[in-house]
C-alpha cells in the first residue's frame, strides 16, 4: 500500500497560496472597512486557509469519503455550538452595550 | 500493520486503506472539537465583555505573523518528508521530518519569548492591564493548548524519525510519517485559527 501513493499535488503553489492569504488576512485588519466586514473578511479567508491545509496537506481530497465526514463532523457541531451561544452573546452585548453607554455618558472624566 | 491483510475480506466502505490513519482522523476531530469548544467560549466571553481589549494592539501581530509562516513552512517540510519517503530516499525523508521538528521547536521558543514579554507587560491568567481579565485567562489557555500540542508534535515527529531510521525499507514507515503528517498539519491547521480568531479579529 506504501506504492499505492496518490498523486502528490502541487505542495509549493498551496504554500504560496497560504502565505499570500495570511498577509491578505493582515492587510484586512487595517483596512478602513465596518467591523463586521473585517470580521467576515477574516472568517473567510481562515476558513479558506483551513480548507487548503486539510484538502491538500492532509490529502482529504484524495482520501475515501469516510474521512471527510469524520472531518466535517466537528466543523458540524463547532457550527451548532456557536449557533446555540449567538442569542446569548447577542442579548448580554446589547445589555452590556447599554450599561457601557450609560456609563460613558454619566461620569464624563477628563 | 499485518492485521491489515487480516481484515481484508470483510471490506466495507467504511473499511479504511489504513486503520492508523483513520484513528487518527477520528483522534483529530475529537481534538478540533476540544480547540472548537475553547474558541467558542472565547467568542462568547468577548461578547459578553465591554473592556474587552482590541487584540491586535495589545498583543502585537508582527511576532505571530512570523510564526504563523513559520508553522506554514514546517507543513511544507512536512509534505517534502513523506514525498522523498514515497520517493524511496530515507535519508532525505528523515532530514525532511528532523528541518519539520526544528520549525515546532522555534515555535515554542517564540511563544515562550511572546509569553513572558506579555507577562512582563502585566499579562496573566488572573489579570490584563487593558481591561477584561478574562482576556489574560482565555489567551493563555487557548495559546498554551496549542503550544503543547506543537511540543508534543516535536516529540512525536522526533520519535517517528527514529521509527523511519530503523526501518531500511521506506515503504515500512510511509503510513507511520503520513500519520505523523496528519498530526502535523492539523496542529498548523488550529494556529491559523487561533490566528485569526485571537490576534485578528
Amino acid at each position: 500500500m506504501a506504492g499505492k501513493e496518490h498523486a502528490h499535488p502541487n505542495y509549493m503553489a498551496i504554500f504560496w497560496w497560504l502565505a499570500i492569504l495570511t498577509v491578505v488576512e493582515i492587510a484586512v485588519v487595517f483596512m478602513p472597512f465596518g467591523k463586521l466586514t473585517i470580521g467576515v473578511l477574516l472568517c473567510g479567508l481562515a476558513l479558506a486557509k483551513a480548507a487548503l491545509v486539510a484538502m491538500y496537506f492532509m490529502h482529504l481530497r484524495f482520501e475515501a469519503r469516510t474521512m471527510g465526514f469524520i472531518a466535517l463532523t466537528p466543523v458540524l457541531i463547532g457550527t451548532l455550538l456557536v449557533l446555540v451561544l449567538l442569542p446569548d452573546g447577542f442579548s448580554m452585548a446589547k445589555k452590556s452595550e447599554l450599561k457601557g453607554a450609560a456609563a460613558v455618558t454619566a461620569p464624563a472624566k477628563n | 500493520m499485518t492485521t491489515h491483510s487480516m481484515v481484508e475480506p470483510a471490506e466495507s466502505p467504511l473499511t479504511p486503506e489504513s486503520w492508523g490513519k483513520l484513528g487518527m482522523w477520528m483522534f483529530l476531530a475529537g481534538d478540533a472539537v476540544g480547540f472548537g469548544v475553547l474558541l467558542a467560549s472565547y467568542g462568547a466571553l468577548r461578547a459578553t465583555s465591554t473592556d474587552w481589549p482590541s487584540p491586535y494592539e495589545v498583543l502585537g501581530i508582527n511576532l505571530t505573523a512570523a510564526m504563523t509562516f513559520l508553522l506554514i513552512c514546517s507543513s511544507v517540510t512536512m509534505v517534502k518528508a513523506l514525498e522523498w519517503l514515497g520517493r524511496g530516499d530515507r535519508d532525505r525523508a528523515v532530514r525532511f521530518l528532523l528541518y519539520t521538528a526544528a520549525g515546532g521547536t522555534i515555535f515554542v521558543g517564540l511563544q515562550a519569548y511572546e509569553w513572558s514579554h506579555l507577562i512582563h507587560a502585566g499579562l496573566h491568567i488572573n489579570g490584563n492591564p487593558w481591561g477584561s481579565s478574562l482576556f489574560g485567562a482565555s489567551f493563555f489557555l487557548v495559546t498554551g493548548f496549542h503550544g503543547l500540542h506543537v511540543t508534543g508534535g516535536v516529540i512525536y515527529l522526533l520519535a517517528i524519525a527514529r521509527y523511519v531510521l530503523n526501518r531500511p525499507q521506506p515503504e515500512a514507515s510511509y503510513n507511520a510519517v503520513e500519520i505523523v503528517g496528519l498530526y502535523w498539519h492539523f496542529v498548523d491547521l488550529v494556529w491559523i485559527m487561533v490566528f485569526t480568531f485571537m490576534y485578528l479579529l
